[in-house]
């Protein structure tokens, strides 16, 4: 927050009278409506398909043109009383110290409840396995989150293909494991590594780049990465992806039906369940892993390192940090927790193929970290959730879902473009901002 | 000898469209600084809009095929003109003095919306249509049998992108809102205080730059005969590519940078193979962006502190 700035409204504002208010919102609502229909006039009010005989044809459907165009006009009308009824943009409410204060201690507590209400998930829904695949589903991508975070969040390093690394760590232990018959636990480890690799290989052309080509060339590399995988059929298996990739086993007993498996061994009762609960607290410990270290990083040199370069790279440049191994610690530890994830991905699933490494993955995880806040783990961990949960909602509107995801991204920009739930805050700052005399900056004096 | 020259000719065709698309990019990023992630999408659209309009005027009886490509090439410029004109309103306007990486999200947002909003109207699959334009020259008769052709759709696409693009240079280099946009391009509070309407002259970069996209959607349409949903993707990578390439704020530049990757590209999948055409082009953008960040004609970047 900055400062307790309130804007008061115009006064020229307050004399406008109603009718005119009126008139205003009619108007420009006429003005949006009337876009609207040269907009979708032809993309909506008709629609084109191949016929049986590969003719195209087309039909009308202007019913539908006439609701679109209805619905931007009273939506305009809606966005235009809301806008006047919230005030002018860049006014901030004040918040009641009393609030704040509650909502400080909703805040610390928020963390803890939310990880104890994780770890008891498969106890409290253990008869629901939808809600335990989602709940494993929603753990990944939080991992993914912070380990972008990592990238996006602290070093300031807008990555776009963050899949990649994601792909390079499910591969690597499908191919490991298939080929050679790697244990999982083995795999997990190498997995990371080589994904660690990766970053390094593609941190060290970009050391140079900044903001928005260093985007477009990171969007490149995930890009190339998942046109190899496709095209290099030989190795893995191309469109048709890798199969029969073997299930985790805890530590060696495999959670199967037979007698050396772990129910067997224990006494108990075989359950599918009890894969899926395992996975549950596999890739739970894996993402507390993920946030861990990076809370640790954070408080070390290097991760101090990564916030001054999110600030200011030059700055950073000038206080001697060493930019090159600062960009690629930050990448390399990325990948690392992409190829983790990604492992657990190819495990979890016991099939990959390239259509799960595409791009709209990456700005998912991106959208992610954004809405988290960038550099917010809690906030990451949150939007994580509200994200896949929304998309969950939207499972049946299938084709809309892509759709929403995109207007929510540019609303959330518009709206909250430093993330909903958390806020980026540096780790370290003075505590006390002290006033420098103007003769003691002079030259000379420092 | 022969089958250079026949993908000599095609890759100049290709690269003509790219270079179109292109200019698009290297305008917006002149201006405002950001890479307009949903230029590739408007592309797309522009295409849409083409073969929609087409499809209505073929169906209500128009036979005439140049009255009907000029209709088509004004609807669809018009049309698509107007969605370049949204989207700079909608996503990027209220963000112009957000943090830096603001715009460029909203841009990949309204991408997926772009994408997925004519895969909702228009459906998923492949829209072919018959050839349009038919017919062409053979240049020359091969000893072995190979015939190196010009067709009549190529001699239109490079037709029509050197035209707009004499229009297009004389617009910039001699009109009122062309020094609007140099001034804008150097400095926007300046030209602000000087009078120029720097709302303005950012939306009509966007219009303008739609227009193109939506020439090149056309073009496209009529030289491959058919449109999809999700072909602004790559498209606009590779356009993106040509502007780094030729040098981004540069317009000549974006249309050789255009050629090149056009060429590149044919070279490439007639040469060593097809299946990494895509490939090739991504890698040239991460080898030109390390290299080469200014491209061909661009001037270098100092950045201040």
């Amino acid at each position: 927050m900055t400062g307790e700035r309130v804007t008061a409204p115009a006064p020229e504002r307050l004399a406008v009278s109603r009718a005119q208010r009126a008139v205003f919102i009619f108007k420009k609502a006429a003005i949006s409506a009337l876009v609207a229909l040269v907009l979708f006039s032809l993309m909506i009010g008709v629609r084109t398909e191949a016929g049986p005989s590969g003719q195209l044809t087309y039909w009308t459907r202007f019913d539908d043109l006439a609701a679109m165009v209805g619905a931007v006009f009273g939506g305009s009308i809606v966005v235009e009383l809301l806008r006047q009824w919230w005030g002018p943009v860049g006014t901030i409410r004040v918040v009641p110290p009393s609030v704040q204060s509650a909502l400080a201690v909703a805040r610390r507590g928020i963390a803890p409840l939310l990880l104890i209400f994780t770890f008891l998930v498969p106890v409290i829904f253990y008869d629901q396995r939808y809600i335990l695949d989602l709940g494993i589903l929603v753990l990944t991508y939080v991992m993914l989150g912070w380990g972008l975070n990592v990238v996006v969040g602290l070093a300031g390093l807008l990555d776009l293909g963050y899949v990649a690394f994601y792909a390079v760590g499910a591969y690597s232990y499908a191919l490991l494991a298939t080929n050679f018959g790697l244990s999982f636990w083995i795999c997990l480890p190498l997995a990371g590594i080589l994904a660690a690799l990766w970053g390094v290989m593609l941190g060290f052309p970009v050391l140079r780049l900044r903001g928005d080509y260093l985007a477009i060339v990171t969007l490149a590399f995930g890009e190339i990465i998942r046109l190899v995988i496709i095209n290099w059929q030989s190795l893995t298996g191309g469109p048709n992806g890798v199969t029969g990739i073997p299930r985790p086993t805890l530590f060696g007993i495999p959670l199967t039906p037979g007698d050396d498996g772990l129910a067997a061994r224990l006494g108990i009762e075989f359950s599918p369940t009890h894969r899926i609960v395992f996975l549950f607290y596999l890739i739970l410990a894996l993402a507390l892993l993920t946030n861990w270290v990076t809370i640790r990083l954070r408080r070390l040199p290097l991760g101090r390192a990564w916030e001054a370069l999110r600030e200011d790279e030059v700055a950073c440049r000038a206080l001697g940090i060493n930019i090159t191994t600062t960009k690629l610690t930050a990448f390399a530890t990325g990948a690392m927790f992409g190829g983790f994830a990604g492992a657990f991905f190819a495990t979890r699933q016991g099939f990959i193929s390239p259509e799960s490494f595409t791009f709209q993955e990456s700005a998912l995880v991106l959208a992610i970290v954004v809405l988290g806040g960038m550099g917010s783990q809690l906030g990451v961990a949150l939007a994580a959730l509200t994200m896949i949960g929304g998309f969950e909602l939207f499972r049946g509107l299938d084709q809309y879902r892509m759709l929403v995801f995109g207007v929510a991204m540019v609303l959330l920009m518009i709206w909250r473009p430093r993330g909903l739930i958390g806020h980026r805050a540096p780790t370290v700052f003075l505590q006390h901002s002290h006033a420098i005399s103007s003769d003691l900056v002079k030259e000379g004096h420092g | 000898m022969d089958y250079f020259a026949q993908q000599l000719i095609n890759g100049i065709v290709l690269g003509s469209i790219y270079g179109l698309i292109a200019i698009g990019y290297t305008m917006v990023y002149g201006i405002v600084g950001m890479i307009n992630f949903a230029h590739g999408d408007i592309f797309m659209i522009g295409g849409f809009i083409a073969l929609i309009s087409f499809l209505i005027l073929v169906s209500i009886g128009l036979t005439a095929v140049p009255v009907i490509l000029l209709i088509v090439l004004l609807v669809s410029m018009a049309i698509t003109a107007l969605y370049g004109w949204t989207v700079e309103r909608i996503a990027y306007r209220p963000l112009r003095h957000s943090f830096r990486l603001a715009p460029m999200l909203s841009a990949i947002g309204m991408s997926f919306v772009l994408t997925n909003y004519s895969q909702v109207a228009q459906g998923a699959r492949v829209k072919p249509v018959p050839p349009i334009i038919t017919g062409g020259y053979m240049l020359h008769q091969g000893s072995g049998g190979f015939v190196v052709q010009l067709s009549n759709v190529q001699i239109i696409v490079v037709i029509t992108t050197v035209v707009l693009l004499a229009i297009f240079t004389w617009l910039v280099a001699r009109t009122r809102l062309g020094r609007d946009m140099r001034a804008c391009e150097q400095d926007q509070t300046m030209a602000a205080l000087l009078g120029v309407d720097v709302d303005r002259t950012i939306s009509m970069t966007f219009v303008i730059g739609a227009a193109l996209a939506a020439v090149a959607g056309m073009m496209y349409l009529l030289y491959y005969g058919l449109v999809d949903f999700f072909m602004g993707f790559v498209a606009g990578i590779k356009a993106f590519t040509a502007a780094v390439l030729g040098g981004i704020g540069s317009l000549p530049g974006a249309m050789l940078g255009g050629l090149a990757i056009g060429l590149i590209e044919t070279f490439w999948s007639a040469y060593f193979s097809v299946e990494y055409k895509d490939v090739a082009a991504f890698s040239i953008l991460i080898i030109v962006l390390i290299f080469l960040p200014t491209g061909l004609l661009g001037r270098p970047e100092v950045e201040k502190v």
